[in-house]
């Protein structure tokens, strides 16, 4: 049996604002990764980024990012992709932001 | 200071134009990404971890009031209320949105500013002494060359696509303030019997290979500048390299070629351009020139200052570290701190944005430079004044009295902002910031530039940090690395690499090793850190950083 494949999400930025986003099980795009679809199969992935990537009015530069699945939902593992979740550590912007209100 | 002539203003508002229609096209999906992102690098704006990000240029790091009242109204209308002041005295916004873009453009354009060849392979803005004007150790203003490469170099069309960005520094100066030799060309004004011209540097550049500028010319007179810098970069863009782009920069042209034999071609080159100039070009500076003519200074007395000096500490402690010699008799050029302890480096809020304006029209002739430590300084303040200027600043929280010292960190976006970071750097300089404050010695430590950055490109210029702190990625976290004896002025040397990496939670203890150490070895209270370094090599500063683990380690 080959290795099974790590779960992943698909994100990107959003046009507009550039914001972090994360891809869904419905074909949005969310601000939130809990919101992602997270994807366990290879050649699901594939077809996933395909979608992704055809869509340049509303995303750039769509990509696979490993997470790690845990009862509260996804989170990230790179410190990168966890700066892109939560916004900068100097202030409370980006995304911390909305979730201070 | 230099006013647009229409000329000017016509080709920014055209260009403006232009982008808006690119932008629109974007946006309505007939332009990929792809074929955009070329487009939006020539107007300066890139797309960064968390959003959009615009870097403003500032000529030469000359600001007037009305300038800096547009970049605060900028930044509250379309970011967060504040900008990033940067070491090649641009002005970066973190948060705008690609459909006002073209908005902020024209409201830039409005008080003859602009973003224009801030990125890609272009020459970028071209940067200047910021005590330019001012100083008292300099042989001549160096801004009037600076604006005639900005206009010769500006939509050049020979030299939009070179093989790597390109940037120019000029200094007035012997003490070089404008980090020269780390420059692809660096401008020294020298005079040589008399007659003005420039020792011409070139090749300097950091990033992963990090190299001084050698010199090409040593004395260059001042009238054949245009075509001579016009024959070194048609040189380089024919020879420099566009298969690799880490071997791109003009300091790989010049290692692979030998810098004997660029010379002689430049020299050729040179001497078929010459002709081709007739003089237009030192037309264009003489009217450049009537721009920067001088403020008129004022005689007064300068007792107020005096008396501030003896009966307030807190103005005298601001005044030791914070005034800089002026060339004008009882005149200080002044640096206001953008380093507060705990604070981002660089950064600066539209409100004192506002007051900085203020304070520019109330007691500096209404200019305003940036400077390459990022740092605003107020050039031309008669001493007089400098007790309620320093009031005032007090008041707005910009009285920090570190320039210079282990707290006047220079430390670029990192992590926290910037697409191609390997670790962070706001908070590395956050936390030794923050440490040497609450020990209450880096008045007694005394000048120690400390320079960080978040990845190998160097923009927080780590490589000329008498302490550097490199940021990188080492199995999935940070890791800082060391570098010591680094030096950014006119003796400007590359510091050496200490050794292994500490992780986020050791480089402050390590960084007050070294300092620690540093203290326990200085001859005297007046010998720097980086004095005491160059007298006895890196093995006792090793020691202090490494020892400590090495015996935990064999025990
Ligand atoms: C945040 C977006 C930024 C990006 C994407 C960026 C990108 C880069 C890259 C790729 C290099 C290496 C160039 C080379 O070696 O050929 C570089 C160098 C540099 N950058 Fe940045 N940078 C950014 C921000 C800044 C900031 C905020 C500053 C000032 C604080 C800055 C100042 C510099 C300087 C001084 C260099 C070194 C010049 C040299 O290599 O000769 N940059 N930058
Ligand atoms: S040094 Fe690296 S992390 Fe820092 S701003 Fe430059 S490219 Fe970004």
């Amino acid at each position: 049996m080959p290795p099974p494949y790590p779960p992943n999400v698909i994100t990107a930025n959003a046009l507009i604002n550039g914001d972090v986003v994360y891809q869904t099980r419905d074909d949005q795009w969310s601000e939130t990764l809990a919101h992602a679809e997270i994807i366990t199969d290879e050649a699901h992935a594939q077809i996933r980024l395909l979608d992704a990537q055809s869509q340049p009015e509303k995303v750039i530069g769509a990509y696979l990012a490993p997470i790690k699945t845990t009862p509260d939902g996804p989170v990230t593992t790179l410190f990168r992709e966890y700066f892109r979740a939560t916004g900068p550590s100097n202030y409370p912007h980006g995304k911390q932001e909305s979730r201070h209100v | 200071m230099y006013k647009y002539t229409d000329f000017d203003a016509a080709f920014v508002a055209n260009r403006n134009a232009q982008f808006r229609a690119q932008i629109a096209r974007r946006i309505d999906g007939s332009l990929t990404e792809d074929e955009f992102k070329p487009l939006r690098l020539m107007n300066g704006l890139y797309l960064q971890l968390h959003a959009y990000m615009l870097r403003v240029a500032i000529p030469y790091g000359t600001l007037n009031a009305a300038q800096m009242r547009a970049l605060a109204d900028i930044a509250d209308k379309y970011d967060k209320g504040y900008g990033h002041f940067t070491t090649r005295q641009n002005i970066q916004f973190n948060w705008p949105k690609l459909s006002d873009v073209a908005d902020i453009l024209d409201a830039l354009a409005r008080v003859e500013m602009h973003a224009i060849q801030t990125s890609g392979n272009t020459i970028r803005n071209v940067t200047a002494d910021p005590f330019a004007g001012a100083a008292a150790d300099e042989i001549a203003d160096p801004r009037p060359i600076a604006e005639l490469i900005r206009q010769w170099s500006t939509d050049h069309p020979e030299f939009q696509f070179l093989p790597r960005k390109f940037k120019f520094a000029v200094t007035g100066s012997p003490n070089d303030r404008a980090v020269t030799r780390a420059h692809d060309i660096g401008l020294r004004m020298i005079t040589k019997n008399g007659q003005a011209g420039f020792e011409v540097i070139v090749g300097g550049g950091l990033g992963r290979t990090p190299v001084i500028g050698k010199t090409l010319r040593d004395f260059l007179p001042e009238a054949d500048l245009l075509p001579y810098i016009e024959a070194i970069i048609s040189t380089y863009n024919l020879l420099g390299r566009r298969d690799n782009k880490y071997k791109a920069r003009i300091k790989i042209t010049l290692q692979e070629n030998g810098i004997d034999d660029f010379r002689a071609r430049v020299e050729a080159r040179f001497i078929d351009l010459h002709p081709t100039f007739e003089d237009v070009d030192q037309q264009i500076l003489t009217t450049i020139k009537t721009a920067f003519a001088p403020p008129d200074f004022v005689q007064a007395p300068v007792t107020l200052y005096t008396e501030a000096r003896t009966h307030d500490p807190v103005f005298r402690a601001w005044s030791d570290t914070n005034l800089s010699a002026h060339r004008a008799d009882g005149y200080a050029i002044v640096t206001i701190s953008l380093k507060a302890h705990g604070a981002t480096p660089g950064d600066a809020s539209s409100a004192k944005m506002r007051l900085i304006a203020d304070l520019a029209e109330a007691y500096s002739d209404g200019e305003i430079r940036i400077s390459p430590a990022q740092n605003i300084i107020l050039p031309h303040v008669h001493k007089s004044t400098l007790p309620a200027l320093h009031a005032a600043l007090l008041r707005a929280g910009l009285a920090t009295a570190n320039i210079g010292l282990v707290s006047d960190i220079i430390a670029c976006p990192g992590m926290d902002y910037c697409a191609l970071a390997t670790a962070r750097s706001i908070p590395v300089a956050q936390a030794i910031a923050t440490r040497f404050d609450t020990l209450e010695i880096e008045h007694d430590i005394g000048p120690l530039p400390l320079k960080i950055s978040g990845c190998i490109n160097a923009c927080g210029h780590h490589h000329l940090g008498a302490i550097g702190i490199l940021g990188l990625e080492r199995a999935g976290v940070e890791s800082y690395q060391i570098t010591l004896g680094g030096d950014a002025t006119e003796t400007a040397t590359i510091g050496t690499r200490a050794g292994r990496g500490f992780s986020a939670d050791d480089i402050l203890p390590a960084i007050e090793r070294l300092i620690f150490a540093y203290l326990a070895l200085r001859v005297e209270r007046e010998e720097t850190f980086l004095e005491t370094y160059r007298r006895l090599d890196i093995a006792p500063f090793k020691t202090a950083l490494y020892a400590q683990e090495e015996q935990t380690n064999a025990a």
